[in-house]
């Protein structure tokens, strides 16, 4: 594919990305802190973040299996996963954290499993567009381009 | 999370509300009783009513018992007066008597015949004014009555003038008083009262009185007074036999009574007003009157009997006197008790009213305060609110400024590039605004506290200076700072706060000022002249306008030269300063301890410029909010006049004020006091000094030389070398210093020799024979053993070329660029002196991520964060300016890390942590710190100094400002927070506070 189209597409792509509210300004910012020195930092902290956030919300999963749930713990680990979507700038992931911590905090079990159930769908998106991108950008760096900012 | 916030607020407003209306809810006794009032003066009426129904009464009693004491008095009187009379009467009929007895019956033959007694009685009638006439009867028993007729040549007759029945006793009138001469001959005995009264008379040996009946003549109402005359001496008590048989006579008189008591009334006062009746009282069960009308009108209620005693024992009789009319009704009383009632009415009424009026003033008071209360409410729920949304703000700004910082290191055509700075700049003006209305929020919602630590105000204001040198020195302006001797090295305050006020006038001077000088001079308080009244200044000053035109080409004694608002920092007012402190200074130092006694300084800190000034209508509302001079202003200047109102807020909350002066095109003075309190010298010493830089101390007892023909301009640059301990002389001009070299270097050695000679490029300029004059000052030095004294030259800015002539002219040495500042002073006099490396007096540049690289290079830097992305993404952040960064993903694995000794210069903590949170883990930091400091201290003197070393600055990392606020940071000893996401400029005025760039690089 032509560089430049790959290039155009990666825009494009980024652009709606934030458009639709799947990123906010700080992914720019992550993105920003990357340079010659940390080329991979992005990918390396988007790749913690979905190792954190897998884990969390397997952890999520099986809290609210309990028969008696921790909704103390429960909150401190929403809390956890809102932190680092809120550092990589995954937007939606994080403003359903809040709600979440809202339901945890009324101890709502009902609206805890269904904002699980929400935020595992939008963190799915976000993962798999992230992926793409990342995937987009390899094309290019392997197409010897660099990557648009 | 935002309207969750505002939630909260509301709620903890309404509540607070509530309390407070609940405390206030403190009832008066009138108050709690207002159902009652109208009650209450109803009683008050019945009870005055009544009140003034007994004072009526009582009064009117008063006047009843008068009455009947004057009545009582008025008839004993007359009934005395008229016993009197009477028994004067009865007295001259008995003198009759023994004078018929004496003449009629002792004489033989009797010298009495009826006209002797005739004459007699007429001659001596005016003694007996009562008695209408007074005649003699003779006692003839039946048996001598033939003799007895013949005798006297008639018969004896009975009242109805008959011949007289045949009866044991007559008694004829022989003698009768002409007035009564119609009786002679009549038989007293027959008529059945005198006889009854002639038995009487005879047996009791006394004057005795009839019942009263209607006399013959005058048919007047009368008694009849009978006395006896006894033809022989009676034994001393005789018996009534011995007095009838010695019985020779009767003597009686007419007692006209009514004519009697009506003469008698006719004499004394008040005879109108009194009825009087006389009564015989003989019979007790009918009472026969002697005078007076049986129903006569008057005054039944009232009356008054006094008995009367006429010498008859037999006869009882008494008077009895009542008023004419019924008593009047007492007006006094009347009046007084109407009078008293309709004033306690009134009283009433008017107590009434004033409780009604206090209840009705009282609800206002209430309402009011309700209301006041709600309006405070509303007030701090605008200033939270404002707080939250301000907030709320900044985070997508911070996202949009990143954005186009990112957005202008792309490759950009210089349209686009143009349209991305414009961009930038007005959102940093926006968050800057954002952060001042955040300030102003905080200060009213009462959130702003002040701290209080030691520190050292000339360093603060030479930051300040630094931070506006870049800008001063491009526009050509001057900026100085003066700091007056006596104030202290130390003062207790909140040094962020004061250097904010600083920076924001000190930051208006700059924008407003095109030429001339920005002068920022602080002095005790007690030294100048008292503040006047700003008002009145700037009238005067609109009032000199003229006066300025005038004398506009004049030199002005200030800084710079050019004219100021206020006078009072002109060289006239202010050599008086420092003239004072040079005379005082030795006395001062003995004032000291004295001056330390009290614990607290106030400080008066002036900044002046010679800006565009402030126009004299705009001078009403330059401390209000939002409020520029003109809307113009904030087009060609930028700001949103915020700044003023905060400064004017926090000079309030540290206990000063501040006030201004300013004319039109010639500048604005802003003055401020302020309160410090006095750092004790104990503690001082063991305090770190945070903010202090220390000044090196290798330049004491150097002697420098002043070039300068700006007197206040010298002052200024001597207070910046005197607190390197240096001593300053001044010298008007270079000839003059030179000529002043030459002599003490031949006369009085080496002690007055001068180091250092620091020329003001405009003394150096202006002075035509300058270059000459200082080669003259090289050359008579060269002469000397002396070593020459260092040259330099000072300036605001300066051109390459006259760089390159001062240069050629023999300021070999080196150049210091103003503003001045001790520390950069004492840099370029190291660099001169030779005591310090070398470095180029440069024009540092102080400015973005270069400066923020420079600070954060090489620093190890630990960040705590439970979260592994978030501490991932900080670590790059900080890796990016170069700083060499460890990661610790728990509070206790912090402070494994930071046991002492350790090599990390600062520190950025999570707050929410699981296990131990961030404000914990600050604690034990510091435990640990202190811990290490006490052995430390104990262990070696100079313990106090390497404090300093072990204070780690902790630094917060927080997405949400209001829940981990400034102060619960500080509270647990962090120094100071970074919000998350790490923002370029945020981060760098966090961290600026601790890494400070080294004196001598900025310079």
């Amino acid at each position: 594919m032509d560089l430049v189209q790959l290039q155009r597409q990666l825009v494009d792509y980024r652009t709606s990305l934030y458009h639709e509210g799947f990123l906010d300004e700080q992914f720019t910012q992550l993105q920003s802190l990357q340079d010659e020195n940390n080329p991979d930092f992005v990918v390396e902290v988007v790749s913690l973040f979905f190792e954190d956030s897998e884990r969390l919300l397997n952890e999520l999963s099986k809290a609210l299996e309990q028969q008696v749930i921790d909704f103390k713990r429960m909150d401190a680990q929403v809390h956890q996963l809102k932190g680092s979507s809120s550092s990589i700038g995954a937007h939606r992931v994080q403003k359903l954290c809040i709600v979440f911590r809202n339901y945890c905090e009324a101890q709502n079990v009902e609206g805890c499993l269904k904002c699980l159930q929400q935020v595992k769908h939008e963190y799915g998106i976000i993962k798999t567009k992230l992926e793409s991108m990342f995937q987009l950008e390899q094309q290019i760096l392997n197409a010897g381009g660099s990557i648009p900012v | 999370m935002g309207l969750k916030l505002q939630q909260s607020y509301h709620h903890s407003v309404t509540v607070k509300v509530n309390e407070q209306m609940g405390t206030k809810r403190g009832y008066t006794f009138i108050q709690a009783n207002r159902a009652w009032l109208p009650k209450f003066l109803l009683l008050w009426v019945m009870v005055m009513a009544f009140l003034s129904t007994w004072i009526y009464k009582k009064m009117d009693a008063d006047n009843k018992v008068r009455r009947k004491e004057v009545l009582s008095s008025m008839c004993d009187q007359r009934a005395r007066m008229l016993q009197d009379q009477f028994s004067v009467s009865v007295n001259h009929v008995h003198a009759l008597a023994i004078l018929v007895s004496t003449f009629h019956y002792y004489k033989d033959p009797s010298a009495i015949d009826q006209e002797t007694f005739a004459e007699y009685t007429a001659r001596t009638a005016f003694e007996r004014p009562l008695l209408s006439g007074v005649a003699y009867a003779e006692r003839v028993v039946h048996s001598e009555r033939e003799n007895f007729e013949r005798q006297h040549g008639w018969t004896i007759k009975t009242m109805k003038r008959e011949p007289s029945p045949i009866r044991d006793e007559y008694a004829p009138v022989i003698f009768s008083q002409e007035t009564v001469s119609y009786i002679e001959s009549l038989d007293m005995m027959s008529g059945e009262e005198d006889r009854e009264n002639i038995l009487r008379a005879r047996a009791t040996g006394k004057a005795v009185l009839t019942s009263p009946f209607r006399l013959l003549g005058s048919h007047h109402l009368g008694v009849v007074l009978t006395f006896p005359v006894y033809k022989s001496k009676l034994p001393p008590s005789p018996t009534e036999q011995e007095r009838i048989e010695a019985t020779a006579g009767y003597l009686g008189g007419a007692f006209d009574v009514e004519s009697l008591v009506e003469n008698l009334l006719g004499q004394l006062a008040g005879n109108q007003a009194i009825l009087v009746n006389v009564y015989d009282i003989t019979n007790s069960s009918d009472h026969l009157i002697m005078y007076g009308h049986q129903n006569q009108d008057g005054d039944l209620a009232l009356l008054h009997e006094s008995k009367l005693d006429f010498g008859d024992p037999f006869r009882k009789h008494q008077m009895i006197c009542r008023y004419h009319q019924k008593a009047p009704t007492s007006w006094t009383a009347l009046t007084t008790a109407f009078l008293f009632f309709v004033i306690c009415l009134l009283v009433g009424y008017i107590l009434y009213g004033a409780a009604i009026h206090i209840v009705k003033v009282e609800d206002d008071f209430h309402e009011m305060e309700e209301l006041k209360v709600r309006a405070e409410a509303a007030d701090v729920a605008k200033s939270q609110f404002l707080a939250t949304v301000s907030h709320e703000i900044r985070t997508p700004m911070n996202g949009i400024l990143g954005m186009l910082a990112l957005l202008l290191d792309t490759d950009l055509s210089s349209t686009q590039r143009d349209y991305a700075q414009t961009a930038q700049v007005c959102g940093k003006a926006l968050i800057t605004l954002i952060n001042e209305v955040l300030d102003r929020a905080k200060i009213e919602a009462g959130k702003l506290e002040l701290e209080t630590v030691p520190f050292d105000l000339r360093s603060i204001l030479d930051d300040v200076l630094s931070l506006f040198s870049e800008k001063s020195r491009n526009k050509g302006v001057e900026l100085a700072v003066f700091v007056s001797d006596k104030v202290p090295e130390m003062v207790m305050g909140d040094p962020g706060r004061f250097r904010q006020i600083i920076t924001n006038l000190v930051g208006n001077s700059v924008k407003f000022t095109e030429r001339g000088h920005i002068f920022v001079k602080v002095h005790l308080a007690e030294n100048p002249k008292p503040m006047e009244d700003p008002k009145a200044e700037t009238c005067l000053n609109g009032g000199s306008d003229e006066d300025a035109l005038v004398s506009g080409a004049r030199q002005f004694k200030t800084l710079s030269g050019y004219e100021a608002a206020d006078e009072r920092n002109s060289w006239d007012s202010f050599k008086h300063l420092v003239a004072d402190e040079e005379l005082r200074y030795d006395a001062s130092v003995k004032m000291k301890a004295a001056d330390e006694a009290s614990q607290s300084v106030t400080l008066m800190v002036s900044v002046e410029d010679t800006g565009i000034g402030i126009p004299l209508i705009a001078q009403d509302r330059v401390f209000m909010p939002f409020m520029q001079a003109d809307s113009s202003t904030s087009r060609n200047y930028g700001g949103t006049g915020i700044g003023l109102s905060i400064t004017k807020c926090l000079v309030e909350l540290m206990g000063g004020h501040i006030s201004f002066i300013s004319r039109p095109q010639v500048g604005s003075t802003f003055s401020f006091t302020t309160v410090f309190g006095r750092c004790k010298r104990a503690s001082f010493s063991d305090t770190k000094k945070p903010n202090a830089e220390d000044l090196p101390s290798g330049f004491r007892g150097l002697k420098a030389v002043v070039v300068d023909g700006k007197p206040v301009r010298a002052a200024v640059t001597r207070y910046h070398l005197k607190r390197l301990g240096m001593l300053v002389e001044f010298a008007n001009s270079v000839k003059i210093a030179a000529s002043a070299c030459g002599k003490n270097g031949s006369s009085c050695g080496s002690k007055t020799q001068p180091d250092i000679v620091l020329v003001e490029k405009d003394s150096w300029l202006s002075g035509e024979d300058g270059g000459l004059s200082l080669r003259t000052l090289d050359r008579q030095q060269n002469g000397h053993v002396f070593k020459s004294p260092k040259m330099i030259l000072l300036a605001t800015n300066i051109t390459n070329a006259e760089l390159e002539k001062a240069r050629a002219a023999g300021f070999a040495d080196t150049t210091i660029m103003k503003p001045l500042r001790a520390s950069m002073v004492a840099a370029c006099l190291q660099q001169v002196l030779g005591t310090g490396k070398k470095r180029q007096p440069g024009r540092g540049m102080l400015n973005g991520s270069s400066v923020l690289g420079s600070l954060l290079c090489g620093k190890k830097i630990l960040v705590v964060d439970d979260n592994m992305v978030n501490r991932r993404v900080a670590a790059g952040a900080l890796k990016k300016f170069g700083a060499a960064v460890e990661c610790a993903e728990s509070g206790k694995a912090a402070l494994k890390l930071l046991q002492l000794p350790h090599s990390f210069d600062a520190c950025f903590m999570d707050i929410q942590m699981p296990e131990m949170d961030g404000f914990e883990a600050t604690r034990r930091i510091r435990m640990m710190e202190s811990q290490a400091h006490e052995q430390m201290n104990g262990g070696t003197e100079e313990g106090s100094i390497r404090t300093g070393e072990w204070h780690i600055p902790i630094l917060a990392m927080t997405a949400d400002v209001i829940h981990a606020t400034y102060d619960e940071c500080l509270k647990c000893g962090m120094d100071g927070y970074v919000s998350k996401p790490f923002e370029e400029e945020n981060l760098y005025l966090a961290v600026a506070k601790f890494f400070k760039t080294k004196p001598i690089s900025d310079s």
